[in-house]
């Protein structure tokens, strides 16, 4: 069985991110390998665990999104390799999705594709679906367990997390998988992983290696700003009984949209 | 079917997502502004109805893909049929909740057309004629702007970030059913059916947070079984004032809290204290009941976006740090906030 | 020379930082209190390869260098220093006397499974009688035939209650001349009749973890399990403390680490007079004088752990180090219960422990007076280090990662 992982590299979930000079920037917080990937990285080890076969990781980055996938091999991924290339940058999901499409393809009879849920810093959640629309594979996301994999058969069967509780749905391979925290913590690495993984050279491919012209991207940012900063002006809600002033709060509540 | 601006209805299985009446007054909005009207978009099974609704709640004309074979929602059939409709009509923005359909929906609509998705955006604006969208990023810490510069643009819309309109039953409109062939191709999944099991919701990922402080156990009119000595009873009634908390963040969708007074005196395992040395969470909202605000329990929450307090003490150093506070005693406020939000999010 | 740890090394700081915060940091208080260490904390530590970080691949070891070993004590330490006293006397005082003295039989009979963590190794020198003068210890080993005859009592022994193998250190012939020529060591494995241990309670810090001792009555003990030839004792002791003396001064830097971030983020916290305490100069001269214990402390560890790593003899690096760090990390932790006022003082914060725990590394692995005396000695001309008959390897990556 050939599996694949995708995964971004970060700025650390614990760093503080502010807005100076309309960039962002995260002072000397490490670059980390995004949290929800790290998720799609046990995933794809415990499938291959069960299954046999290879684990690929695979990154879109610059240069410093080998520690991300250094942390991938290091956690027992068989290769990675780096998709890299100056155009790139300001890419959009689409072009996102279609440059990991066109890696998977490279790579060649993969099975299965993990991800992440998102990634923490656009925080889109949909290169996951695009890559599965570009390949023309299943799409199968927010998966909380994958409860049967049947290789021979070409199916699998997971339980996604969705608004109404656990779906339960069965796809034919390949197939693109996306999956939450529910599918088991991520491994440490082991210290052979480590070993091997400081180690390693991580080929880099370009745009012209994987056969696509320079993108032109859709979406663009124009601006990022630091959040308004509200004054807290404590009001204390007031009615003749629990009830009104529970009424009160409750829709004092949902008027700051945090519902 | 001129309309440039576009609504699709989310719904599961017929019950629809209250988003999407969001979705078309912010639609509405943009259109006094574009031009035109707000057309919706209804793909699914015996659905005819929820495209009436959505001429009630302000669409001028509702596109419908009725078909059995949609009852379910799978994101490739719809979004074939709605990257069909779309590219038959070039619409200049399609908006979507922010569900877990409507995001991969969107995600895959923008793939077949060749165009961008701007996912979970909070507030909408027309600069020059374009549409630019707001979206917070960076779980939140940031907020970017963001613009496509090509059509249709795929907005999906953040759930209650967005006024919901009022429905006018004599509002009237074309309903126009569409045939799209579905390739049997684009059948690679197949719902299976649902199980009930919720997990939990983790404290420090949790949107919103309840917790309970000392002030649980304090309730004059409980009677404990007769049975149980001081520091059971104690116990016993910190558990019921518990129930209301948990009650509370069950209807929120929320996870349960703590002070560390409440932990130390036994009322509630250690793994539910938030403070400086339980956890720190930064939920969108945090309701205290029963706490004081010791620097220490600040330390755990203070990020939180909308802190509410609840407590006897009127001097309570909380109030100082909550956005909305009641004085009075959590068993009475508690039940009555958990019954008031009930009605207000169909729970 | 390069400062920068490579990215092998902080993959391993990270790693070992993870476990300790993620699976020992929320529990860690109530063992304390309970003087109980946690169940599990033995065998993950196994399972994650961190009781074999530094043993050749050969030996069922993870292949990692001694500065790995160094920074993960560092990390173990900085969450509670029982996760680096079960470091210092499994891996420094005993498991590497194995590697650096022992027989190419003993290191697969015993090496191995410890290395594995299938077995627990501790060290028995120390008794109830005689800390600092080694060669007063009292417990003898009487050859009879091939065996030992082995009786005494050791304390003060960490994993006392929990080890399967002891190191001990015992007289094997009273009447040599130097009553330091006169010790030999041994691998004891402790379930050998006549092997009785025990739990101590009531110490002032380390209390989540295991504290004990040993008692040893006509324990038979085969010539195959003495390590080094009779009469090396004192001298093998000695290399047994040059590594444990090295995970001790890598701990109390992690020590340091923590009152330092436990302090910065109380004086970004606590306000006084109108604003954070943080802008008191009192209360900054604390914060600087932790961060220059700290990177002292680290230059110190991480320079004995690289003379580790070449092959050279440390133990003069090794004591500067220990003795340098543990009477700092003491300071550091008084200073941060002082930056967190009368909350330093209750255990709702993890300051106090820092101190409780501080206080015996100051005692134990050579009290600071001890070390004095050493780098007196070593900087007048008094004592010189002699080339001992087997010397510690220095790291070999490839021999020890195939």
């Amino acid at each position: 069985m050939k599996i694949v992982v995708c995964v971004k590299q970060v700025p650390d979930t614990a760093a503080k991110v502010v807005v100076e000079d309309g960039k962002v920037t995260w002072g000397d917080a490490p670059l980390v390998i995004n949290p929800w990937d790290e998720y799609a990285v046990e995933t794809g080890l415990q499938q291959q665990e069960a299954h046999g076969g290879d684990v690929t990781v695979i990154s879109m980055g610059d240069e410093s999104a080998k520690e991300a996938l250094k942390h991938a091999l290091a956690m027992g991924c068989g290769e990675a390799v780096l998709i890299s290339d100056p155009a790139l940058s300001g890419a959009d999901s689409v072009t996102t999705a279609r440059v990991l499409a066109a890696a998977i393809r490279k790579i060649a009879d993969v099975d299965i594709a993990f991800f992440g849920k998102q990634a923490i810093d656009g925080d889109g959640g949909v290169t996951a679906a695009q890559t599965a629309r570009v390949l023309g594979w299943s799409a199968l996301t927010l998966v909380s367990t994958i409860s049967d994999l049947d290789i021979g058969n070409s199916e699998i069967q997971v339980e996604r997390s969705t608004e109404e509780g656990r779906q339960i749905v069965k796809g034919r391979l390949p197939a693109v998988v996306s999956v939450v925290k529910d599918i088991g913590e991520p491994r440490y690495p082991s210290f052979m992983g480590i070993r091997k993984a400081s180690r390693a050279t991580i080929p880099e491919w370009h745009l012209a290696e994987l056969n696509l012209e320079a993108p032109s991207p859709a979406v663009s940012w124009p601006e990022i700003m630091n959040p308004p900063q509200r004054e807290v002006k404590t009001e204390i809600i007031d009615g003749a009984s629990p009830q009104e002033k529970a009424e009160k709060l409750a829709d004092k509540i949902l008027e700051e949209k945090v519902l | 079917m001129a309309d440039k601006i576009w609504v699709y209805v989310d719904h599961f299985r017929g019950e629809p997502h209250p988003a999407s009446w969001e979705a078309i007054a912010a639609g509405g909005m943009l259109a006094e502004q574009l031009g035109g009207g707000v057309t919706a978009v209804v793909i699914g099974s015996a659905v005819e109805g929820l495209a009436q609704q959505a001429i009630h709640f302000g669409a001028s004309e509702a596109l419908l893909v009725d078909n059995p074979a949609l009852q379910d929602f799978r994101a490739e059939p719809y979004a074939t049929a709605l990257s069909k409709l779309a590219g038959d009509n070039a619409p200049e923005v399609i908006l979507l909740p922010t569900t877990t359909r409507g995001r991969e929906l969107a995600a895959m609509a923008a793939m077949d057309l060749d165009t961008g998705v701007m996912p979970d955006v909070t507030a909408l604006e027309v600069q020059d004629g374009a549409v630019v969208v707001t979206r917070p990023v960076y779980a939140g810490k940031l907020l970017c702007k963001a613009r496509c510069n090509r059509i249709p643009q795929l907005i999906t819309l953040r759930v209650r970030a967005f006024s919901k309109p009022e429905a006018d039953e004599s509002r009237s409109g074309t309903l126009t059913p569409i045939e799209i062939d579905l390739p049997a191709g684009d059948t690679l999944t197949e719902v299976v059916g649902y199980s009930q099991a919720e997990g939990s919701v983790s404290l420090t990922d949790a949107a919103v947070v309840v917790s309970g402080g000392r002030g649980v156990a304090v309730n004059p009119n409980l009677r404990p079984p007769s049975d149980l000595d001081d520091k059971e009873a104690e116990i016993w009634k910190a558990q019921q004032g518990f129930k209301l908390v948990k009650e509370l963040a069950d209807v929120l969708g929320g996870a349960v809290g703590a002070s560390r007074a409440a932990v130390d005196a036994g009322y509630i395992p250690y793994e539910h204290q938030v403070g400086q040395t339980g956890k720190v969470v930064s939920p969108d909202l945090y309701i205290a009941g029963g706490i004081s605000g010791a620097i220490q329990h600040q330390a755990g929450m203070r990020t939180s976006k909308v802190i509410v307090a609840i407590n006897k003490d009127p001097e309570a150093p909380i109030f100082k740090l909550a956005r909305f506070g009641i004085v009075g005693d959590l068993y009475d406020v508690l039940p009555a906030l958990t019954e008031a939000f009930r009605k207000r999010l169909n729970k | 020379m390069d400062f920068q740890l490579s990215n092998e090394h902080r993959m391993v700081q990270k790693m070992v930082r993870e476990f300790a915060e993620k699976e020992v940091a929320p529990i860690i208080k109530e063992y304390d209190r309970k003087q109980e260490m946690a169940p599990f904390i033995l065998p993950r530590m196994a399972e994650l390869g961190i009781l074999g970080i530094c043993f050749p691949v050969g030996y069922a070891g993870q292949g990692m260098d001694y500065i790995s070993l160094g920074l993960a004590c560092e990390e173990l330490e900085a969450v509670d220093s029982t996760l680096r006293v079960v470091m210092s006397v499994h891996v420094g005082l005993n498991s590497m006397a194995l590697l650096q003295w022992g027989t190419e039989e003993q290191k697969l009979r015993f090496l191995e499974p410890q290395a594995k963590g299938e077995k627990i190794a501790c060290f028995g020198l120390t008794e109830p009688g005689a800390g600092s003068d080694v060669a007063g210890i009292q417990a003898s080993a009487r050859l009879v035939g091939d065996e030992y005859i082995l009786n005494g009592e050791k304390m003060w022994i960490s994993l006392a209650t929990k080890a399967h193998h002891a190191l001990v250190v015992a007289r094997t012939n009273p009447e040599a001349p130097d009553p330091h020529d006169g010790l030999s060591a041994f691998l004891v494995e402790l379930n050998r009749p006549g092997v009785k241990t025990g739990d101590i309670h009531g110490k002032l810090g380390v209390r989540a973890g295991s504290t004990g001792w040993l008692s040893f009555q006509d324990v038979r003990v085969p010539v195959e399990n003495r390590i080094g030839e009779e009469g090396e004792g004192f001298k093998i002791a000695m290399s047994c403390l040059d590594n444990g003396r090295y995970t001790v001064a890598a701990g109390a830097t992690g020590l340091i680490r923590a009152s330092l971030e436990a302090s910065k983020r109380y004086a970004h916290e606590r306000k006084a007079f109108g604003r954070e305490i943080g802008k008191f100069q009192l209360v900054q001269q604390k914060i600087a004088r932790m961060v220059q214990s700290y990177e002292a402390a680290r230059l110190l560890y991480l320079r004995a752990g690289w003379m580790k790593n070449e092959g050279l003899r440390n133990s003069r690096e090794t004591s500067l180090a220990k003795w340098f760090a543990t009477d700092a990390s003491f300071e550091a932790a008084s200073e941060a219960i002082q930056v967190h006022g009368a909350y330093g003082y209750s255990d709702e914060y993890d300051v106090e422990r820092y101190l409780r725990n501080a206080k015996g590394a100051i005692i134990y692995e050579g009290t600071s007076e001890i070390h004095q005396l050493v780098q007196a000695a070593y900087a007048l001309g008094y004592r010189e280090d002699a080339p001992l008959r087997c010397e510690m390897p220095a790291y070999d990556a490839e021999a020890w990662q195939s």
